[in-house]
């Protein structure tokens, strides 16, 4: 996390690729996932549910997890002073037990707003075998100098 | 094309299910969240990076919906408690018995501070046509859902797209 601690907008520039992630989902991913989100729906820790009533092959990430995975994998690279300000999902297919997901990002956009915070536009996206199953935009403040902190904005100058 | 029931059409725009969470946010779930993606990210993990980052510990922005889910069992309450409630009342008014989430906004506001009690309520923002899709023929939804924290302080809001449709109907 030493790097990426001192992550600040002159360091970011459009165009920029994210180191990917791979990770192989297992349905202890899923389940712990589920209970973690407290979302107790049987498509994502019974698999004989999930095969007869969904007709899918297995039990499935579910999308506050999925959600919680792709800020881990944007902070990863921001490190922790940068600041969600706004993510968007785009759900396509499912992340099975048995699956090994990838996650991609690249830097849209990189701008400044009238407050002075710093803002980078990322587009992420999870694929299996190179589909993507969950697509998203998501706009994080990343400090303007190693003094800066996004944190501490609130009201006018917290414009996400 | 059938029309939209007047009911389902008087709840666009109105505030509905105002809801408390049924216990404050507390660093338990926030760990065992983190664990489940293995979130290292120090904010949740060390206390100082906590303080002079962040004023103290909060909560990963995307875990606002965990504050707001129901226990599967609550002593007094009959049947299954349900989150997002608006999304099950179009599926049951509108009789479409399947329903997939297509997009998810999340505006961040303030963070989430354990201690805090999240309050939430819904609003149906639009319901479409009907429209045939390869799942089958139904209806997309938006529906918003605020959050915001004891003090009244908004801490995010969301806007979830579904989509509710019978698979039968699909040839």
């Amino acid at each position: 996390m030493s790097v990426a601690a001192k992550l600040t907008l002159d360091r970011v520039a459009a165009g920029q690729k994210l180191p990917e992630l791979a990770y192989d989902v297992t349905a202890t991913t899923v389940v712990l996932g589920a209970l973690a989100t407290r979302d107790w729906r049987p498509m994502h820790h019974d698999k004989d549910f999930a095969q007869k009533r969904n007709g899918v092959r297995d039990i499935f990430l579910n999308t506050p997890n999925l959600a919680h995975w792709f800020e881990r994998y944007i902070t990863d690279w921001t490190g922790p002073r940068a600041r969600p300000g706004r993510m968007k999902f785009f759900m396509r297919g499912s992340v099975f037990a048995g699956d090994q997901m990838v996650f991609r990002g690249e830097v849209k956009k990189v701008e400044t707003d009238a407050s002075g915070c710093g803002w980078a536009t990322l587009d992420v996206n999870v694929s299996v075998d190179g589909n993507v199953m969950t697509a998203c935009t998501a706009r994080m403040a990343i400090p303007t100098s190693p003094d800066d902190n996004p944190w501490r904005r609130k009201g006018d100058a917290w414009k996400p | 094309m059938s029309e939209l029931p007047a009911e389902v059409a008087g709840w666009i725009g109105k505030k509905r299910y105002t809801e408390e969470s049924e216990f404050d946010v507390e660093r338990g779930y926030i760990l065992t969240a983190c664990s489940s993606v293995e979130n290292a990210n120090p904010l949740y993990w060390d206390e100082k990076t906590a303080r002079d980052v962040t004023g103290g510990w909060i909560a990963p922005a995307s875990m606002i919906s965990v504050w707001c889910r129901p226990h599967l069992f609550s002593p007094g309450r009959e049947g299954e408690g349900l989150a997002l409630k608006v999304h099950f009342d179009l599926k049951q008014k509108l009789g479409l018995p399947e329903a997939i989430m297509s997009d998810d906004e999340l505006v961040f506001h303030q963070p989430v501070r354990p201690g805090d009690r999240v309050r939430s309520y819904q609003v149906l923002r639009a319901v479409s046509e009907i429209k045939t899709t390869k799942l089958g023929k139904g209806r997309f939804w938006t529906i918003e859902v605020v959050y915001e924290n004891q003090k009244g302080e908004l801490l995010v809001e969301e806007k979830i797209t579904g989509f509710g449709y019978k698979r039968e109907m699909a040839k």
